[in-house]
């Protein structure tokens, strides 16, 4: 009897907590949907105010040169397609030699990246090696290192061995795994993987090298598919390492000829350089519509755990 | 011992480029900064040891030392928490019940994506120049801009707006970070009555303590490094009146205009140490105000 009793008053205390949580429920998203609203009216405004500057940019390209500055509206009142063709001729060189300069520095470098990043990575989170702590934690350090302690004597080394005005300082650290982030990025997605994968192929006599070419990389292509992205648009957009490197105009990156506009200053081209900036992030952009999913897990993942 | 090669031999085959490239990229080069430190250099004569005279030099008598670090920390002071309000902010917008955030996301990560690009250095360039967009937003309002570019006192003022508009990045790890605070935790609040401020000072900022940590450090040491748009915006030379004279671009023209390198290697050093004294401080002091989930029980 007493059991039931107490059942009882369980009973109605669940059904009374229901009854509460069903109102403030009600209440909750009665606000939420006025909420929401607002929301939606907040955030097209910032998105407009986001947009905004990248819009006046498209449509400067396209305005003839006096209406570029003296009007906010970005409708253009006639569509000029010259700032392209006269901007693609504007430098000494065509922005044909500077797009195939930068495409041949970033494809090496992205390969090089997937490369080295990946052979480094697959020893940190699959082997067994005596200092395999030590060398991941002198890893790691190098991924504080502000970029401008090594930058002097790097130079000074590259300058020494004749590759300045060539693409090898660009390219060749790739190849050496100078950017830790990508290695410390893969080592956090091969770590998830089954561990019983390796052991199985081990006893079915596989070499590290078969496990990580026929087992680890077919498996981690999301991760292999960031760090290629990324790696691509850091190094399309990077200007600091090719403004030391490279001198001669004909070797010049998109982002350096971009540049030389700047300098030609008072031949006020400004419709022939916004039409070239907006050409040099178009790449970028593809990329990013096409892969989205990829980059924003990769920003959200890396480094979280 | 050919069992301990056996066993080691293959890692250290996949680990060589990295072993090449840190000993040659990394230890080689930080070891001769710190050499090249103490010297003066200018890369046709050999480097000649001068003690410590770079960085009495430095500390003692020059001021364009002083006023890169002014700038700099300025700049840090500014950005990096207004960058971080903005992500937070929005992220909390966009965490709740939104069936349209991927568009919104996309639309906001996308300046940040840009951000390095010499493309956006150029267009911000524009935007506040004296007869730019911004001040004839302005004037529209009817009131008379500035030249902000070219105007000392507020130049600096544009690249943390630039910085602003590219809170993309920590907005995307915030979201993540939301994502994980359990939602019973809300609910619960809402049944208790908890106001909305209370929830997100109470629930919110705790559980994301970690998260908004994490974005700090990150986004501080970015922001000390922050070159390629100060050095479009100030034509390269830290203008007008050394207002832009960020850290890097300093250091740049140091080594690379006038080839002073032991002095230019002296400022990396500098750099290093305040970014490492920061990030250290950062974690000594994140125990008092970041609480890991695994660390309650």
């Amino acid at each position: 009897m007493k059991t039931s009793a107490t059942d009882l008053d369980l009973a109605i205390q669940v059904d009374e907590a229901a009854r509460v949580a069903h109102a403030v429920k009600l209440r909750r998203d009665r606000r939420e949907r006025n909420g929401r609203i607002l929301k939606h009216v907040f955030l097209i405004g910032v998105s407009c105010v986001m947009l905004y500057p990248l819009f006046w940019l498209l449509a400067s390209s396209f305005k003839p040169e006096n209406e570029i500055f003296g009007s906010l509206t970005l409708w253009p009142s006639e569509f000029r397609f010259d700032n392209y063709t006269a901007g693609w001729n504007a430098l000494p060189k065509s922005f044909t030699v500077f797009y195939m300069n930068s495409a041949i520095v970033t494809g090496l470098s992205v390969i090089g990246n997937l490369v080295s990043c990946s052979f480094a990575a697959y020893a940190f989170a699959r082997l067994q090696f005596t200092g395999r702590s030590f060398f991941f934690a002198l890893m790691m350090m190098t991924l504080m290192i502000p970029y401008h302690v090594v930058l002097i004597p790097q130079y000074v080394q590259f300058l020494k061995l004749g590759w300045v005005d060539t693409y090898l300082p660009l390219v060749v650290p790739r190849f050496l795994a100078s950017d830790a982030f990508f290695i410390f990025l893969m080592v956090q997605f091969f770590r998830q993987l089954p561990r019983e994968l390796d052991e199985a192929a081990m006893i079915d006599g596989c070499s590290p090298f078969k496990i990580y070419w026929a087992i680890i990389l077919p498996l981690s292509l999301p991760a292999m598919g960031t760090a290629a992205i990324f790696s691509l648009i850091w190094v399309w957009e990077d200007f600091l390492a090719p403004l030391i490197y490279l001198n001669d105009i004909k070797s010049y990156t998109v982002p350096l000829a971009l540049r030389l506009f700047l300098d030609q200053e008072g031949k006020s081209a400004y419709g022939q350089m916004f039409a070239m900036s907006v050409l040099s992030l178009v790449p970028v952009v593809i990329f990013f519509v096409l892969f989205q999913k990829m980059i924003v897990r990769g920003i959200a993942t890396s480094g979280m755990k | 011992m050919r069992r301990f090669f056996a066993r080691n031999a293959p890692a250290y085959v996949f680990l060589l480029p990295w072993l090449i490239g840190f000993f040659l990229l990394a230890l080689g080069p930080i070891l001769a900064s710190l050499y090249l430190s103490f010297t003066r250099y200018d890369m046709v004569n050999v480097p000649e040891w001068v003690g410590l005279d770079n960085y009495v030099y430095m500390f003692t008598r020059d001021r364009r030392f002083w006023k890169a670090l002014d700038v700099t920390f300025t700049y840090v002071a500014l950005a990096v928490p207004a960058r971080l309000i903005m992500a937070l902010g929005v992220a909390m917008l966009l965490d709740k019940g939104l069936r349209t955030i991927g568009l919104y996301r996309a639309i906001f990560y996308l300046p940040s994506l840009l951000g390095a690009s010499i493309a956006i250095a150029i267009l911000w360039r524009q935007l506040f120049a004296a007869d730019g967009v911004v001040n004839q937003i302005l004037a529209t309002f009817g009131i008379q801009g500035a030249s902000w570019i070219t105007n000392p006192n507020t130049s600096l003022y544009t690249l943390v707006i630039l910085a602003m508009w590219q809170f993309g990045s920590p907005m995307l790890i915030f979201l993540a970070g939301l994502r994980g605070i359990p939602r019973d935790l809300y609910e619960a609040a809402e049944i208790d009555g908890t106001p909305r401020w209370r929830q997100f000072t109470r629930i919110t900022l705790p559980l994301l303590a970690p998260v908004i940590f994490f974005n700090l450090v990150l986004q501080t040491i970015d922001a000390f490094k922050t070159f390629s748009s100060a050095f479009i915006i100030s034509n390269g030379t830290g203008a007008p009146a050394d207002s832009l004279l960020f850290y890097t671009v300093y250091l740049f023209n140091e080594a690379f205009k006038f080839f002073r390198m032991g002095y230019a290697s002296a400022l990396a050093w500098v750099l290093l140490i305040i970014i490492a004294v920061f990030t250290a401080v950062a974690f000594f002091t994140s125990k008092y105000w970041v609480h890991y989930e695994n660390e309650r029980d």
